[in-house]
């Protein structure tokens, strides 16, 4: 009862300002017309794409491509993705170079963005100028790749994460933060006699969870969504991740992922239900995982992003 | 480390330029500060503050380190524009630089005369301007209709939906438009099933400008809103009131309040658009080039991939790369001048 009435209140329109005059009905109705299309947009391909992966061949077949209303749902796409094969490796590939990479620029842009945080400290205005200069230029695709090829990262997960671990935006968010916490907190640990990385990790880390959270996020969903630099420093098809073997089932055309052929072909699977259970795979962990951070989103981009 | 003399963080100078967060710590740490800042300002000698901050500058190494090597270094790769560049007369990619033979400008020439080059450049121009166009106006839009939503969860629901796109990557999207908008999608079956002749919007390459704008507002702009939302929640109330006081209406209101607010940011996106320009988006035309062709989706971007990677003509590819790269500085700075020419921040201060 007490959840009902908790969410009746919060459906419930707080007071408006005298001043403010009352909504008109037409208003209303555009306004609530347009957010539902506006969700619906979103939600729509979505719903179709899910749908179509949990749906048995025979129904596929009969509506003759990308099903709507769900009838009969399955798992056995999912079942036998995920039972080894070309789709269970590129996972594995994926969520291990996502957790790694993800550690790895956490971890250093942790690091930069508190040794950045005290004006005044020796070389602060020179490597932050030297950081935020590379903001405004790149380095462009051609050097960058030969001098990975050259570094012998070519055919490796290190050629993956390390180009593109440090994202200089993403520092500016985490120093304009951790400028905002107290010095006198910092200040009273050096007294006690902590240094930077005690004080970095016994205070400020635990006091920006939110923001470290965020910044996680968006480095995992870089991590997760890069398929680029797979596609130009791989050659071993075993190596590739999620992203890359999507874009060879829909965009090139494979009909099933290997290992799966021989099941497409005497008629077990459905090709379409295949690709748009891959789909779903890739797009799961992101579409999971936003909404839990997406209340700190506006006060992490606004510390960082405007004010920088 | 140990607590010598000059060990404590606010011996130093104020710093420079005071930001925003910065203030608040600079005003925190004053009080007590205030004497010996002016006792020895900035005369902090080099031996004690190395002692005092190396911490610091060890902690942020690494990644000067990483930024030196993958974008410093790069940028000095850039001399292979100059060069006939070739990566096998050297057992190594980078000493390959110092054995290949120097041409001058001639890959610019060569790409002044280049009809291939001029197309990619031209469907740069054009996406470049309808991204503006149509893209642009929708994240200010969603923010207002959404800003004038009162009741909290409504709220919380929507915003949550419209940011998700944002976090799919660019194969999602594309795919997901195929599967919807393309020849065996849902949109063109249907179509056909009631006596229409079917249609394929992912291969047709006059609607793919249209087709790829699309891609861009329903994957960025419910993510656009933030920043809009943002400055909208900081306009203050009293604003409001004292319009509505003076008989102002919804609509006037929102000219004469709302609108005014979102000036600076709007001229502040707009700044970093106009210098964004010559990268419409990368992925995005990489993933559809084999559905449409070279001839609609090749943007210079993807023309420098085509050339160097694809084709291993590596000079030539970086000398497009490299020009690209220096109109995009010209283009910020220019666009900054201009929105101090209009009375706004802009993106640096001037």
């Amino acid at each position: 009862m007490s959840l009902n009435t908790q969410l009746i209140r919060s459906l419930k329109a707080p007071a408006r300002p005298v001043w403010e005059e009352p909504p008109s009905k037409a208003g209303l109705t555009a306004k609530g017309g347009f957010l539902v299309l506006c969700c619906l947009g979103v939600l729509g391909p979505l719903w179709i794409v899910i749908v179509t992966s949990l749906s048995p061949k025979p129904v596929i077949d009969e509506v003759g491509g990308l099903v709507v209303i769900p009838q009969g749902i399955t798992f056995v796409n999912y079942t036998e993705l995920l039972s080894g094969g070309q789709v269970s490796r590129a996972i594995m590939v994926s969520v291990g170079v996502t957790l790694a990479g993800t550690l790895f620029s956490m971890t250093v842009s942790v690091l930069a963005a508190y040794g950045l945080s005290r004006p005044g400290s020796l070389g602060h205005r020179f490597f932050l100028m030297a950081m935020m200069a590379t903001m405004f230029f790149g380095a462009g695709l051609i050097p960058t790749y030969l001098l990975v090829q050259s570094l012998g990262l070519t055919d490796t997960y290190l050629s993956l994460i390390l180009p593109s671990a440090v994202s200089v935006f993403n520092i500016l968010v985490l120093r304009a933060f951790f400028m905002g916490i107290s010095p006198e907190l910092t200040e009273s640990a050096r007294i006690d006699g902590a240094g930077e990385m005690r004080i970095l990790l016994t205070i400020i880390v635990p006091l920006s969870r939110a923001v470290l959270a965020v910044i996680s996020l968006f480095y995992a969903v870089g991590y997760w969504s890069a398929w680029f630099n797979a596609s130009i420093y791989l050659n071993d098809q075993e190596m590739m991740p999620l992203q890359n073997v999507l874009i060879q089932l829909v965009q090139k055309n494979t009909e099933a992922p290997t290992g799966l052929q021989q099941a497409v072909r005497t008629g077990q699977l459905s090709a379409l239900g295949l690709q748009m259970a891959v789909m779903v795979l890739a797009l799961i962990p992101v579409a999971v995982a936003s909404p839990f951070v997406q209340r700190h989103f506006k006060k992490g981009m606004l510390t960082g992003a405007i004010k920088g | 480390m140990s607590l010598t003399a000059g060990s404590r963080p606010d011996g130093t100078r104020p710093a420079a330029v005071v930001e925003e967060p910065r203030a608040a710590v600079a005003g925190a740490t004053a009080k007590e500060s205030v004497p010996r800042r002016t006792a020895k300002a900035g005369k902090v000698p080099f031996r004690v503050r190395w002692r005092r901050d190396r911490a610091l500058i060890l902690m942020t190494s690494p990644v000067i380190a990483l930024l030196l090597l993958f974008n410093y270094v790069p940028l000095l790769g850039n001399v292979v524009a100059f060069q006939d560049y070739d990566p096998y007369v050297s057992s190594n990619g980078i000493t390959a630089v110092f054995h290949s033979p120097w041409v001058g400008v001639e890959q610019f020439s060569r790409m002044f005369d280049d009809p291939l080059f001029w197309s990619a450049t031209k469907n740069t121009i054009v996406l470049f301007v309808l991204q503006l166009v149509l893209f642009f106006p929708v994240p200010i839009a969603l923010a207002l209709v959404i800003n004038s939503v009162i009741r909290p969860r409504v709220r919380a629901v929507a915003q949550a939906i419209m940011y998700l796109p944002h976090f799919f990557s660019w194969v999602l999207v594309v795919t997901v438009f195929q599967q919807i908008l393309g020849g065996a999608g849902i949109i063109a079956q249907t179509l056909e099933e009631h006596g229409w002749s079917g249609f394929d919007l992912m291969t047709d390459a006059d609607l793919f400008k249209y087709l790829v704008t699309a891609q861009a507002v329903w994957k960025d702009a419910g993510w656009g809103i933030i920043v809009f939302l943002a400055a909208l929640s900081a306009v203050s109330t009293d604003l409001y009131e004292a319009a509505a006081m003076d008989g102002a209406g919804r609509w006037r209101r929102m000219w004469h309040v709302t609108l005014p607010a979102l000036r600076p940011v709007i001229a502040l996106l707009l700044v970093l658009r106009v210098g964004d320009a010559l990268s419409v988006g990368f992925e995005q035309f990489l993933l559809q080039r084999d559905a449409v062709g070279a001839g609609a989706s090749e943007v210079l971007d993807t023309y420098v991939w085509n050339m160097g990677i694809q084709n291993g003509d590596f000079s030539y590819a970086a000398a497009v790369g490299l020009a690209k790269g220096l109109i995009g500085v010209c283009l910020v700075l220019g666009a900054n001048k201009f929105a101090h020419l209009l009375g706004e921040q802009g993106v640096y201060k001037k």
